[in-house]
Order: structure tokens, then C-alpha cells, then sequence
């Protein structure tokens, strides 16, 4: 085997003296106005390093060019809130909670890697949204997270599931955050294109916001963490094979590879370089690597960076230096140092056992320069790779098919014609993947560490408390319904958002905030633009009436095998804050002989229904209506409950409805419930519709008529359903079910 | 006139400030030690956290057991001074051979976090005075590596010599020998735990409160001790 000549260094001299040289921009996956742009910018070709960082920064992943137009109106519709310290923008927006603390929170994709390689894409994707956190100057205190698969009995899914769950569970337990809720959701439309959107919630105080820039000429920039190696370098091997070795393309592996040791140093590391005050500037290392850590630390700063690339701590030293650029390895960290705190920051890293390598500084210009073997490689304004990359206004139509599914409603499905059939729907309902007991992923997660979950799965919203002494706490609800958003994207970003509203006043916090994940195909199809723009008009719209701004969060494209897409699919996270978290409202029934109440209106509403599609694999119709100022109304009242001791128990009504909550809320206590079915109303669409704006509560019989008197001075329908009871879920007059037998064939849902 | 309990935090301890709240709460005064320490800053006893210390590479515990303050540790331990590994303090005290044993992968292959019952089968050890022999509590476990092996005499003299301290109720959750959760030295002073005490300390965050029994155990010997 001959060893390969080693390629000329492809230098800023080298490109302005051979203008016509070819370059791979297309296999880069950038269009020709985009490189022509590039040219333009630069007044010469750009180097392969530059064209690498180009590329991938201006990439859909890093640019967000198809979706920054309509995610603007998250940031123009944003109510007014108070609670906002850091909005949109910075790595993730910070919320005040009171009482000097500052919590921050963001939900982030992890899809593409998670399918290729589950353990190692879901780890990572734990990893980089902790860092995310972590950048903000906040202590990471907790992870939730959201998933979708493909259908449960299929082959594929055994190869996935099982992988992304062990990923999350072997990172974040590692790290020592408790995973305190989250959902998995089953659907053939996931087969391909699972999703894995992974949550983290950060706290600080309010002085200790840290924002990503450079300022300060003559600062160190430090790299610390992980040495760099060849892991998810993709696109750069690309540039290596075209350019170096015609007959053999490089092999790089294109998914990274985490060390939860390793992030735990940095974090414990980074809090205590955050305690001195020893930084100016710091950013987290994502998505293209150093290439976007030093662009966009230095574009929001004063605009000057020189960094050199040898002083960069290398595993494989055989990377070139477009594969340094490019490189995704995990657990890396930058930061922006005053020259007299670089001996400090340097012996923190040490205590800790984190490599840390002055590898460039801050200057007076304003170009991003990198340099290689003494040969300059990089020469860019920052903000032209870090800020200016391309938007695109791309067509969106609704889909010829829409009115079509619209017109197909659940009316013409057959509904149980007997008390027993009603029962037997039930169970089978009870005993889905999506409805059944969940124990078998959640089990695998660590919900105790640290000592301050009060809530976690099954609960409504995972709940955590943040001030040991005085009880305040937060609680945090992550929810989506495919289904919905498919019938109407409009209406199903609501739905989504109502959900998670809904979750987190059921458990007595006030919602403040929304973080958002936005799975959808391809924005190549108008049909999928108009979904996406749909969702987010929706999912804005909604945060103006329920006065709560998206504070962050993420989008994720092409998520679609062929021509088909998944079902568009927006995941809504909602943050609420609680005075004290003792005054929490759990899920499970607590007391024989309290009574249950079925809050808000309920409609025939079956269209994306889980009945729907377990008994007649239907998906069509319309989703269920949404009433914001009702969703408001429902939560102020769940909210006063807690507050004054008048509930025991709250659940929200979502997927399943009434008939779903009640077995959860009955399971969870371990006591049984008698229900009587309203004169008004089938049993069937009393126990099974999904309409939205409900909740059941169980209430002491000693505050019913406190109680009562709230709903009404408020105007909110409460109807006194039943009482809890018994050891069988009994619907009088219609079936009884043991909860043995409803444990049964909930336990048994989802094992793999 | 309280005790002082030092808890050991190593590169990847997780649990190390639930154990000093747990001390904390059971009257305690908790001491944090850096695992580089060489002194152990006059603490009465020693709590060895839960966590993936050094990041249980080579082997859980392997390389923690090799750490500066260690050596002191295992040579207080060997003098009667009370050692509670918990998890991987389990795992560090077997590689330590301060106890007999090793901890293994769970025989299902996953990482389990679950609320535990457990029986006290020895009242009578340095960390469980504050129990009853036979009684049942539930307090979280959640391991990777928590299923207990040793030789069939090792586990005989285990048992012969009451140094089962707790055992698993209803479900062995990791394929534990003799369902075995916690086994203690000769001495009793040096207990190794695989459920984690120290998460069932309050009524707000734990299952239970039944954990705390370990650490007022401790303090109450220690504060008669002086």
C-alpha cells in the first residue's frame, strides 16, 4: 500500500492566485447562488476550509434557511411577559421565576442520528442540549424527552427503540440528571423517521447569565473539553476525497460518539469557571464544530478572532484542517478569557481533568481569521458565515389532499353497540402502545438524582423543586399529537401547545414559557411548507392569547423517507413556575370517598382520535376544536386548587379521553372509581371523545362546595362524575373492569 | 455536639449531594472530601456516593479504588472507622476489598430505577442500628451493574455470619445472588448498599422517608461513642 502524497495546503494565497479551480460545493449540499454568494462575500474563491464552514453553517440544519421566515413571528406576536430576561436568539431564553432564580429551557432534535445509530444519536442528543444549557451560565438540573417510533410490533422498531432509550438513559444518568418526563408516541408515519427531541431545564441566579460573544481584543479564546476527533465530520470528508484522493473516499463515521464522563467534568468544570467569573464570552460546541463556536463567538462580539488550528487537541492526528472544522466530537467547549484569568481558568480545567488550550484571541479586526502550519486558511467576516447565510421563501400550498382527509370524518366509523364491546374498547385502549404503561422506557431512566424531583412520569409534567429552603419549584410538560397537526397544522400546534398548558397547571404551577421542536418533511414540498407555516402560525397565535412567548427552540427538516413525510409533528414544551412545590397536584386518586369532577365541555369530537385509530385505523376528519380562553379559564382553576388545598388529584384529558385519564388516575392511587354517565351524553363519547380544555380532579368531600363555588363564580362547567372507590374502574349502568385486569393489559403494552 | 460524616466526591459521583442532605437532615454535619485529598479533614465516618466514578471505565469502582484518598479511607475502615458505600460506593468498596464480592451487570441488561423493598437482616452493623431486624422498607434503586456474585462459600459465610444487611422483597431487581442488596464486613463498621438510602429522606422527593434509618443509625453511634 502506497501512502497517498500529502495534499497542498489549500491556503488563502493559494485561492486568490487559482480563482478557476473546481470545487465539490454541490456534493457540499450548496446550491450555486449560494457559492456564487460566497464568492461575492469574499471577492475571490474561498479555501476548502472556508467553503467547509460555509457549507455547513449554511446548511438548513445551522441556518434554518427555510423556516427562519416564519419563525420571526414567534419573536413579533411574543406577548408581553415580564418573566423574559433573555429572549429568542441566544442558545436558549432565560425565565424569571422569582425570588432572584432564573430558569432556562430548550427542546432539540436529535432524528437523523438517532435512526442511523440509536444509542449513540440519542446520547448525543442528551449531550448537546445539556451543553446548550450549560452555555447559558446554568446549572443543568433536569431532562425530559419526546420520541417517536415507528409501530411497535414492527422489526425496525425493536432495533431503535431499545437503543435510543438506552442512549438517553446512559448519558443522562451519567451525568446525573434526572429524566422526569417526556412521551413515546407509535406511528407507522415514524417507521423511517423517528423522532428524538430531548429536553433540558437549566437554573441559575439571575446575576449569572452568561451570553455567547467575544468582546475584549487581545482575549484568549480557550477550547476545553474533549480532544477533537474525526466523528460526525460528513460533509468535510466529502471536500477530503474530492480533493486528496481521487480513488478512495475517506470513510469517517458521520454520527459522534458521546462520553457522559466526559460532559459531567465540563459541567462541574464550567460551573465553577462561572463561580470566578472567569469568562467573557462562552459557547457550547454543536452542530459544525469549531467552525460555528468561533463564527458566532466571534460575530457577537466585536467582530475580530485568530485562531490557529495546530494548538487544537487532536485524537487523530491524520485530520486535515477542514476535518478540524468540521468536527461534531462531543464534550467540547469554547470560551472567551481576560489574558489575567487565564492561569485560573487553566487550573480549574486541571482540577477537574479537562483539557483546556489557549488555541487563539480576540482582535481589533473584524475578519475570523484561522491559521494552519503558519499558513493563513481563513479569512471571513464571521457574521457572514455565522448570521447572513441565505433565507429562502419557499413555495407552500395546502395539499390537493387536505379537504379530502377533512371530509373523511369519524362519523361513518362503527361504534361499540354494547356495554361489553364498550369495555372491551377499553381495554384494548388501556393495553396500546401509546395509552399503556410507559414503566418499561421510564424504568431505565434515573429520576432521583439530586434530590429534587417531586413529580416525574407518569405525572402530568415532571416537577422539580429549585429552592430547597423556600419550596419554589418548576414543573415542565413536553406534548405533541402527529395526528392532529396532520388533519390541520393550524389547529394541531395548538392542540400541542394547549397540552402542555394543560399538564402543567393540572399539577398547580402557573405556565410562564414555551419551548418548541418542529418535525416536519421536507421543506422541498410546498405541501410540507404549508404544514410547517400552518404550525407556526398556529403555535404563535396561541402564545399571544395564553400570554406565554417561545423562549426557543429547534427545527427539524427532511424528516421523510421517499416522497413521504412524517406526520407534521410540532412538540410543545411549557414551563410553570410553583410558589411551593408541597402544594403539587398529583395524578393518582389519594382518598376513598372523594368525590371526581370532569372539568369543561364535552363534545363528540373523535377526528385523530386514539379510538379512531386503534379500532378502525382511521386518521381523518377534523382535530378537536380549541378554546383558548377556556384552556386559561381550566388552568387558573387546577391552579387555585392546588394552592388551596381544594383537589387531591388532577389529570388532563388528552389522548383517549375521559375513559384513559380516569384508568391512569385509578392505577396511579392503586383505589377504583364509580362513574355515572351524564343523562346527556352516550357513554361512548362521554368516556372516549378527545375534546380539549378538560380535566378531571378528585376532590376531599370537606372543599366540594368550596370548590364548586369557585367553578361556578368562574363560570367553568364542573360536573360531579363520580366518587373514588372500590377496586374496579365501574361505569354504572355499563361495565365494570378490576384494576387488576386494567394493570394487566397496561403493563403488558409496551415491552421490548 | 454533632458527628462529622464526610462524603467522598469523585470525577462522575452523582449522589454525593443527596448523601450530605441525607446527613444533614439526619442531624449531621456533612463534610464534602475531593477524591485528590490525602487527609480526611477529621470526619467520624465516610459515606462513598453513588455515580459512575472516573466514569466506571475499566470496571465500576475499579479505578476510584485507586484514588489518594482512598488510602486512607481503607486504612480507617480497617480500624473500625464506619464506611457506607452506596452503589457505586458498593462497587468501590469490593474492588477495594473491604468487602467480599463483586457487582455485576444487571442479568436483564438494563439500567433500572425503581422504588425497592427491602428486608433488614442486620440490625446490628454500624448503618442499621436505627432499624429492626426483619423490617420491611422501600427506598430507589437504580443501577446498571448491581447484581451481587460471590463464590458459593463466601456467600455461606455471608450468611452464617449475619452480614446479609438487606435483601431484596418481592422482585430481585438485577439477578443478585441470595438476593442480596447490602452485605457488611466482619466488623459491621463497613456496609455496602446497592439501593440508594440517601433518595428516601424526605416525604417530597423520596418513595419514603425509610431511608434515613442509615444515617441517624451513624450519628447516634457516633455521638455515643464519645
Amino acid at each position: 500500500m502506497s501512502t497517498p502524497a500529502k495534499p497542498p495546503l489549500d491556503t488563502v494565497a493559494h485561492a486568490t492566485g487559482t480563482p478557476e479551480q473546481p470545487q465539490p460545493w454541490a456534493e457540499l449540499g450548496l446550491k450555486e447562488d449560494e457559492y456564487t454568494r460566497i464568492r461575492e462575500i469574499l471577492g475571490r474563491r474561498p479555501t476548502g476550509a472556508e467553503l467547509a464552514m460555509y457549507s455547513v453553517m449554511w446548511s438548513e440544519h445551522c441556518s434554518y434557511k427555510s423556516s427562519k421566515v416564519h419563525l420571526k413571528q414567534f419573536g413579533e406576536k411574543a406577548p408581553h411577559s415580564d418573566a423574559m430576561l433573555v429572549g429568542i436568539g441566544e442558545n436558549a431564553g432565560v425565565v424569571d421565576i422569582g425570588e432572584g432564580w432564573a430558569v432556562t429551557f430548550k427542546v432539540e432534535s436529535h432524528n437523523h442520528p438517532s435512526y442511523v445509530e440509536p444509542y449513540q444519536g440519542a446520547a448525543t442528543g442528551v449531550g448537546g442540549i445539556v451543553r446548550d444549557i450549560l452555555a447559558m451560565g446554568a446549572r443543568p438540573v433536569a431532562v425530559m424527552d419526546s420520541l417517536r417510533f415507528g409501530a411497535a410490533d414492527h422489526p425496525d422498531t425493536k432495533r431503535v427503540l431499545p437503543g435510543v432509550v438506552a442512549g438517553i438513559g446512559g448519558y443522562g444518568n451519567c451525568l446525573g440528571l434526572p429524566n422526569i418526563g417526556g412521551e413515546t408516541v407509535f406511528d407507522p408515519c415514524y417507521q423511517g423517521n423517528p423522532l428524538v427531541n430531548a429536553l433540558c431545564i437549566g437554573v441559575m441566579r439571575h446575576e449569572d447569565i452568561h451570553l455567547a460573544k467575544a468582546a475584549g481584543s487581545g482575549n484568549k479564546v480557550i477550547l476545553y473539553g474533549a480532544r477533537t476527533g474525526g466523528d460526525g465530520i460528513g460533509g468535510a470528508s466529502i471536500l477530503a476525497s474530492e480533493t486528496f484522493d481521487d480513488a478512495k473516499p475517506s470513510k469517517r463515521p458521520s454520527v459522534q460518539v458521546g462520553d457522559p464522563f466526559q460532559e459531567k467534568l465540563l459541567i462541574e468544570c464550567t460551573l465553577e469557571i462561572f463561580r470566578e467569573n472567569l469568562v467573557t464570552g462562552i459557547q457550547d460546541f454543536g452542530a459544525a464544530g469549531l467552525s460555528c463556536a468561533t463564527s458566532e463567538l466571534a460575530s457577537n462580539g466585536s467582530g475580530g478572532m485568530r485562531v490557529d488550528l495546530d494548538d487544537v487537541p487532536l485524537r487523530d492526528s491524520t485530520l486535515t484542517p477542514e476535518e478540524i472544522l468540521m468536527s461534531e466530537s462531543q464534550e467540547r467547549m469554547c470560551a472567551v478569557v481576560e489574558p489575567d484569568k487565564v492561569d485560573r481558568f487553566l487550573a480549574i480545567c486541571e482540577k477537574w481533568d479537562v483539557i483546556a488550550t489557549v488555541i487563539g484571541e480576540v482582535t481589533d479586526g473584524d475578519r475570523l481569521e484561522i491559521y494552519y502550519h503558519g499558513e493563513q486558511i481563513v479569512d471571513v467576516p464571521p457574521r457572514s458565515v455565522a448570521h447572513d447565510g441565505p433565507t429562502l421563501n419557499r413555495p407552500l400550498a395546502r395539499p390537493g389532499w387536505q379537504d379530502e382527509l377533512q371530509a373523511d370524518t369519524p362519523d361513518r366509523l362503527e361504534r361499540p353497540a354494547s356495554a361489553e364491546l364498550t369495555r372491551l374498547t377499553l381495554l384494548q385502549l388501556v393495553g396500546s402502545p401509546d395509552q399503556g404503561d410507559k414503566s418499561w422506557i421510564t424504568d431505565q431512566y434515573d429520576r432521583y438524582v439530586l434530590g429534587n424531583t417531586v413529580l416525574a412520569s407518569p405525572e402530568d409534567s415532571g416537577m422539580i423543586r429549585i429552592d430547597e429552603a423556600s419550596g419554589l419549584g418548576v414543573a415542565l410538560s413536553l406534548d405533541g399529537n402527529g395526528r392532529y397537526a396532520k388533519l390541520d397544522p393550524y389547529t394541531g400546534a395548538q392542540l400541542a401547545l394547549a397540552e402542555s398548558y394543560r399538564n402543567v397547571a393540572a399539577t398547580g404551577a402557573k405556565p410562564l414559557a414555551v419551548t418548541d421542536c418542529l418535525n416536519f418533511g421536507s421543506p422541498e414540498d410546498p405541501a410540507v411548507m404549508w404544514q410547517f407555516s400552518e404550525a407556526c402560525r398556529g403555535l404563535a397565535d396561541a402564545c399571544q392569547v395564553l400570554g406565554t412567548p417561545v423562549t426557543g427552540g429547534n427545527v427539524s427538516l427532511y424528516n421523510q423517507t421517499g416522497d413521504t413525510a412524517i406526520n407534521p409533528t410540532p412538540v410543545v414544551g411549557v414551563l410553570g413556575v410553583i410558589d411551593d412545590v408541597e402544594r403539587r397536584t398529583p395524578v393518582a386518586f389519594r382518598t376513598e370517598g372523594s368525590l371526581v369532577y370532569l372539568l369543561g365541555d364535552t363534545r363528540d369530537e373523535f377526528g385523530g382520535s386514539a379510538w379512531a385509530q386503534l379500532a378502525h385505523g382511521h386518521l381523518g376528519g377534523l382535530p378537536p376544536q380549541v378554546d383558548l380562553e377556556r384552556e386559561r379559564l381550566l388552568a387558573e382553576v387546577l391552579i387555585a386548587g392546588s394552592r388551596d388545598g381544594m383537589i387531591d388529584s388532577a389529570h388532563d384529558l388528552s389522548a383517549g379521553g375521559l375513559a384513559q385519564a380516569l384508568v391512569e388516575s385509578c392505577l396511579g392511587g392503586g383505589i377504583g372509581a364509580r362513574v355515572v354517565v351524564p343523562d346527556t351524553i352516550a357513554a361512548f363519547t362521554f368516556l372516549f371523545s378527545e375534546s380539549a380544555g378538560r380535566a378531571i380532579v378528585s376532590v376531599p368531600r370537606s372543599e366540594e362546595v368550596r370548590f364548586t363555588d369557585m367553578c361556578r363564580a368562574r363560570s367553568l362547567p364542573a360536573a360531579r362524575i363520580g366518587v373514588v372507590d372500590g377496586d374496579a374502574l365501574d361505569i354504572q349502568g355499563q361495565f365494570a373492569v378490576s384494576l387488576e385486569e386494567l394493570r394487566e393489559a397496561s403493563a403488558s403494552a409496551v415491552k421490548f | 455536639m454533632t458527628a462529622r460524616v464526610g462524603v467522598v466526591t469523585f470525577p462522575g459521583s452523582l449522589d454525593d449531594g443527596d448523601a450530605r442532605r441525607a446527613v444533614r437532615l439526619a442531624g449531621g454535619e456533612p463534610v464534602a472530601l475531593w477524591h485528590r485529598d490525602t487527609d480526611l479533614h477529621q470526619v467520624d465516618a465516610v459515606v462513598l456516593p453513588g455515580g459512575f466514578s472516573y466514569g466506571d471505565y475499566l470496571r465500576c469502582g475499579a479505578i476510584a479504588r485507586f484514588s489518594p484518598i482512598m488510602e486512607n479511607i481503607i486504612a480507617g475502615a480497617r480500624e473500625g472507622m464506619p464506611v457506607l458505600g452506596i452503589c457505586n460506593g458498593f462497587q468501590i468498596l469490593c474492588e477495594s476489598h473491604l468487602l467480599p464480592g463483586a457487582l455485576t451487570r444487571n442479568d436483564h441488561l438494563h439500567f433500572v430505577c425503581r422504588d425497592q423493598k427491602l428486608r433488614i437482616e442486620n440490625a446490628g452493623t454500624a448503618w442499621t442500628s436505627d432499624y429492626e431486624a426483619g423490617q420491611e422498607i422501600t427506598v430507589p434503586l437504580k443501577n446498571g451493574e448491581g447484581g451481587y456474585v460471590a463464590d458459593e462459600r463466601t456467600l455461606d459465610e455471608l450468611e452464617a455470619e449475619g452480614r446479609v444487611v438487606a435483601r431484596y422483597l418481592e422482585l430481585n431487581p438485577n439477578g443478585s445472588r441470595r438476593d442480596i442488596a447490602g452485605i457488611s464486613n466482619a466488623a459491621g463498621n463497613v456496609v455496602g448498599l446497592m439501593p440508594h438510602p440517601e433518595h428516601a429522606v424526605e416525604p417530597l422527593t423520596g418513595p419514603t422517608t425509610e431511608g434515613l434509618g442509615f444515617f441517624t443509625s451513624i450519628l447516634k453511634r457516633l455521638v455515643t461513642a464519645r
